[in-house]
């Protein structure tokens, strides 16, 4: 059985207009790393349907350590949150390479 | 009525009767890209061989125009329409900017019709891009306490996809010149109607989505969305004629004045005052102006133009 270290996974779903922002943030609250994808859905801003430029949505991951994640998802939620559709949740991960992340 | 037009009428119906016709959103962006490149070619050919002296007046006025238009519409909105201030300015802003594919339409309606237009009016397009979208910022900021990041947005605006390509189709027109073109005008000018076509189907898909959010603007709103690119239309065709330009060119600037941007101008005020809700600027130019330009609109701003011209 190989070892493994427990991580978070903080997982934001915004509007694509954020991105840049996001990957700066995640940077500079100390995440090594992220994955973005662009993502459809509706929540109670609307539906975006990913058919042009400003109905686009994206996903971001961040496997990170814990005070990262919850540094990182109290300003997102303070800064973009209030005006903009976003949505995000943090979820326990196990990870094999623990300096990764 | 042009083909291209029916094509437009064809994605709302498709989309009011919820039809699970959806263009896939990498060929949306070929699209986009191949028309904004064609329309700067077709002009960057012929640019090369005018005098800069005849073109600077007609620049100049096209960036006035842009950045004065927000600062007319945002009383109205203000005060007649008492929507907040963050909203007035990001609508402001959407007038202020311009649609490239209305002008696309209007560019085709011209040729259609057998009327010609100097061939630096796509440069006006690119200048007309960016001064709007500041105006609209400052109007959205005045007395504010926010601080405004100019140097993401300067960046945004003047490198984003739209400026960027119009301004390299222009260059690479100028210096290819007609000999260097030829072996790409069956793609960038035989095709161009044909894709202007496809073109107006995804926007018809896309502006019937909106045609939802104009349930919750209201009247105001909605007369706002035909009233202005009426009054700012008129103006378009005024400065045009003023600066000398002749009936087509008056006609596309005319055109420029009264298209409400959909591309540049959302992404940007999203940016910079988030505040704003981008359901009332983007359903009023796309759900109300967009339509309005382009079935009568255009053929409107070409009369108007003639009249003031002749």
């Amino acid at each position: 059985m190989m070892q493994t270290h427990a991580r978070k996974l903080l997982v934001i779903i915004a509007e694509a207009a954020l991105e840049k922002n996001l990957v700066r943030d995640a940077r500079a609250f100390g995440a090594h790393g992220y994955t973005l994808s662009e993502v459809r859905g509706g929540g109670d801003r609307g539906d975006r349907e990913a058919t042009w430029e400003a109905d686009r949505c994206i996903e971001m991951k961040v496997i990170c350590g814990a005070s990262v994640a919850e540094r990182l998802a109290a300003h997102v939620l303070a800064a973009y949150a209030p005006n903009y559709a976003v949505t995000l949740f943090v979820t326990d991960v196990d990870v094999f390479r623990p300096q990764k992340f | 009525m042009d083909p291209i037009v029916l094509f437009f009428l064809l994605g709302i119906v498709a989309r009011l009767a919820k039809s699970d016709l959806r263009l896939p959103e990498a060929l949306y962006e070929a699209l986009s890209i191949y028309l904004l490149l064609a329309i700067g070619i077709r002009g960057g050919v012929e640019l090369a061989q005018q005098p800069i002296g005849a073109v600077l007046p007609h620049a100049l006025s096209a960036i006035v125009m842009g950045a004065a238009i927000p600062f007319l519409v945002f009383p109205i909105l203000l005060k007649v329409g008492k929507l907040p201030r963050a909203d007035s300015a990001s609508i402001a802003a959407h007038y202020g900017s311009v649609s490239v594919v209305t002008f696309a339409v209007a560019l085709s309606f011209l040729l259609k019709n057998g009327v010609n237009a100097e061939s630096h009016m796509p440069l006006l397009v690119a200048l007309m891009e960016a001064p709007g979208i500041i105006a609209g910022i400052l109007l959205a900021r005045m007395g504010g306490p926010q601080r405004i990041s100019w140097g993401p947005l300067a960046h945004e605006v003047l490198f984003g996809k739209s400026v960027l390509l119009l301004l390299g189709g222009l260059a690479i027109g100028a210096t290819a010149g007609p000999q260097g073109v030829k072996p790409i005008e069956p793609l960038f000018m035989g095709l161009f109607k044909g894709v202007l076509a496809l073109f107006l189907l995804e926007m018809g898909l896309v502006a019937g989505g909106r045609l939802a959010d104009l349930r919750r603007t209201g009247a105001f709103l909605i007369t706002f969305g035909v009233v202005a690119p009426l009054s700012l239309g008129a103006l378009g065709a005024l400065v045009g004629h003023l600066v000398g330009l002749s009936i087509g060119g008056s006609a596309l600037l005319a055109t420029l004045a009264a298209s409400a941007s959909y591309i540049a101008a959302p992404t940007a005020m999203r940016i910079a005052v988030p505040e704003a809700n981008p359901a009332l600027s983007i359903g009023l130019a796309l759900g109300v102006t967009f339509p309005f330009n382009i079935t009568i609109g255009i053929p409107l701003y070409l009369q108007l133009a003639r009249w003031i011209g002749g």
